[in-house]
């Protein structure tokens, strides 16, 4: 899966949590970013790959099942969609609707059930007051997929963050799962 | 214990559970994270005695080492890039004064242009400084490797370099299986110098030598550097023994025992080829690879033996001789003369191009069918580079070759004014 945003939202982050996620549930997983300008409010990508089995390939996904734009105002500036099947999974920050981001069209003929969105960037207001959504989306993300179950998700968050901010994206995380599960 | 770890921290574990009495260093991408790790864990006491020494260049950072380990310390340092080549001087003299220095360089490319991203470039302009190259395939061999470089150093009063793919490794989340402390300071026995500062003991290290002896000694190093080809396999499989693992060695081969085909590799590049040869397999075609994982000393008997029998051999590099072509694909032509085997050398990414699936993809369908030179770029963009030697040479003041070709790919605005 390929992970899109802006430097300062947790791209790397939220790449590294799911493999971490992944792992205590058992199975490998591999993260890994594409450094570039990676300077606050440039855009960002990271990776993560999940497989029973050992993985030794070391090369960027070009042709990911699944998707997360942290940041929809990359939608018109960063080939966000690029590789992507027509039945890959993909999550977008947002509240507005495909048609009002302008990608309506881009998406017919797509699974319409695997195109979804969530108010990432507001749940992150509301539980961290932070406009933070990386650890978010990841909540999301394990309710559109079931890649990963939520509470490894929460293992991963609480892992890397100890004590209340934990919980509070925890709390997050189970929000935009259930939002995304509705 | 398994752990889902950064590369740059699994070494840090790795480096911490030798422990090294002196750590130097400077921070360079992609290493920083490396020598980050190893600062916090000296000052909260997890690493003691060890003395963390921050210094203002990478010159300093091998001047250090040096020192501490002519003092009788174990010594540590990290670099990548120009980092290296700043130290270069100092490198030659830790390998010559046979000190047991273990570093780890993040490979990454050098300028100009200047790139952060990886490579080979950097760890093989210093092939022939008299330092031991090793290679990792992944970030488990990474911190395994550490481990039995210090073994190996100490054995032979000779420095070693743990070649770690910057970025794609020191940077990538893996599952690691953390070694125990306990087992790393029973296969890892206490520093033992060779030779010492010591002031109830006066000797000079570093003494001038003139033409009577400057050969003799120089001819040692390479007499080390030989007998570490029989002590890194037996290091080896000593590891292998106390962690249940296999990591380094010499070569390692992949589907080689039939292949007619054989594609040869170092680093983190491995696993990608490896994935290609067994889609290649499933199809009935015979190819296999081969991991040279220490490449200074060159091990030309196991690559000769490992190699003999295939008709055409790959090298897949990361880094060459400017003006003549590959360097691995020359020291792999060395151990096959007088066999008739077609070695063909493919440079490949470059400053951090990435290397796919697809591209070998390609390639190895254009050496079956014999369509492979010598020499090849894989996915060099060659119009754009037609384009530039055409801008060059059309007169006035074509301006520096970065600028047009980031120009050309729409990568910089044009120029304002």
């Amino acid at each position: 899966m390929r992970i899109h945003g802006r430097g300062g939202q947790g791209v790397v982050t939220a790449a590294e949590l799911l493999s971490v996620a992944a792992f205590n549930e058992g199975r490998h997983a591999q993260a890994f970013p594409s450094f570039g300008s990676e300077r606050t409010g440039a855009p960002v990508v990271s990776f993560c790959r999940i497989d029973d089995r050992p993985i030794r390939a070391h090369e960027p996904i070009s042709e990911p099942d699944a998707l997360i734009v942290q940041d929809p105002t990359l939608l018109h500036q960063v080939d966000l969609f690029g590789g992507l099947r027509s039945d890959g999974f993909v999550l977008i920050n947002t509240s507005r609707s495909l048609a009002d981001l302008g990608i309506a069209e881009f998406f017919e003929g797509h699974h319409s059930e695997r195109v979804l969105r969530v108010p990432a960037t507001d749940i992150a207001r509301e539980h961290l007051g932070r406009p933070l959504p990386n650890a978010v989306l990841l909540g999301g993300f394990a309710a559109m997929t079931r890649a990963v179950s939520l509470d490894a998700v929460a293992g991963a968050i609480r892992e890397r963050f100890p004590g209340a901010l934990g919980d509070r994206n925890v709390n997050a995380a189970r929000n935009a799962f259930e939002y995304v599960d509705a | 214990m398994l752990k889902q770890e950064e590369g740059s921290q699994a070494v840090a574990h790795a480096v911490a559970m030798c422990r090294p009495e002196v750590i130097c260093a400077y921070p360079i991408s992609p290493q920083t994270h490396i020598v980050e790790g190893l600062s916090d864990r000296v000052r909260r006491g997890d690493l003691s005695p060890c003395e963390f020494v921050s210094v203002e260049s990478e010159f300093a950072a091998m001047s250090v080492a040096i020192g501490a380990s002519a003092a009788g310390a174990r010594a540590y340092t990290a670099t990548a890039s120009q980092g290296l080549l700043y130290m270069a001087e100092a490198l030659y003299n830790a390998s010559g004064l046979g000190l047991p220095i273990v570093m780890t360089v993040a490979n990454r490319a050098i300028g100009a242009p200047i790139n952060i991203w990886n490579d080979h470039s950097d760890s093989m302009s210093q092939r022939d400084s008299g330092w031991i190259q090793l290679y990792a395939e992944s970030n488990q061999e990474a911190l395994d490797l550490h481990v039995q470089a210090f073994k190996l150093a100490e054995e032979l009063s000779l420095p070693v370099m743990v070649c770690v793919d910057g970025f794609i490794l020191t940077h990538a989340f893996e599952r690691v299986d953390l070694p125990a402390q306990e087992q790393v300071d029973a296969f890892l026995p206490a520093f033992e110098p060779r030779q010492m500062l010591d002031p109830a003991d006066p000797v000079t290290i570093g003494a001038m030598v003139g033409p009577e002896a400057y050969f003799e000694v120089k001819y040692l190093m390479h007499a080390k550097q030989l007998d570490a080809l029989d002590r890194i396999p037996r290091i080896a499989s000593e590891f292998e023994e106390a962690f249940g693992r296999s990591s380094g060695g010499l070569v390692r081969g992949y589907r080689t025992e039939d292949a007619e085909t054989i594609v040869v590799a170092l680093g983190s590049v491995l696993g990608t080829i490896e994935d290609v040869v067994d889609e290649l397999r499933e199809q009935g075609v015979k190819i296999g690879a081969l991991g040279i994982k220490c490449f200074r000393p060159y091990p030309l008997d196991e690559v000769r033996a490992a190699l003999a029998r295939a008709g055409r051999v790959i090298v897949l590099e990361k880094a060459w001789a400017i003006g003549v072509g590959g360097i691995v694909g020359q020291n792999v032509r060395l151990a096959l003369s007088g066999l008739p085997v077609s070695v063909h050398d493919v440079i490949a990414g470059l400053g951090g191009r990435p290397i796919t699936k697809r591209s070998l993809r390609a390639l190895f369908a254009d050496a079956l069918a014999d369509r492979l030179g010598p020499l090849s770029f894989l996915d060099l963009k060659r119009d754009v580079v037609e384009r530039e030697l055409e801008r060059q040479t059309a007169g006035g003041r074509p301006g520096p070759h970065a600028e047009n070709i980031l120009k050309e790919l729409g990568v910089v605005a044009a120029r304002s004014h």
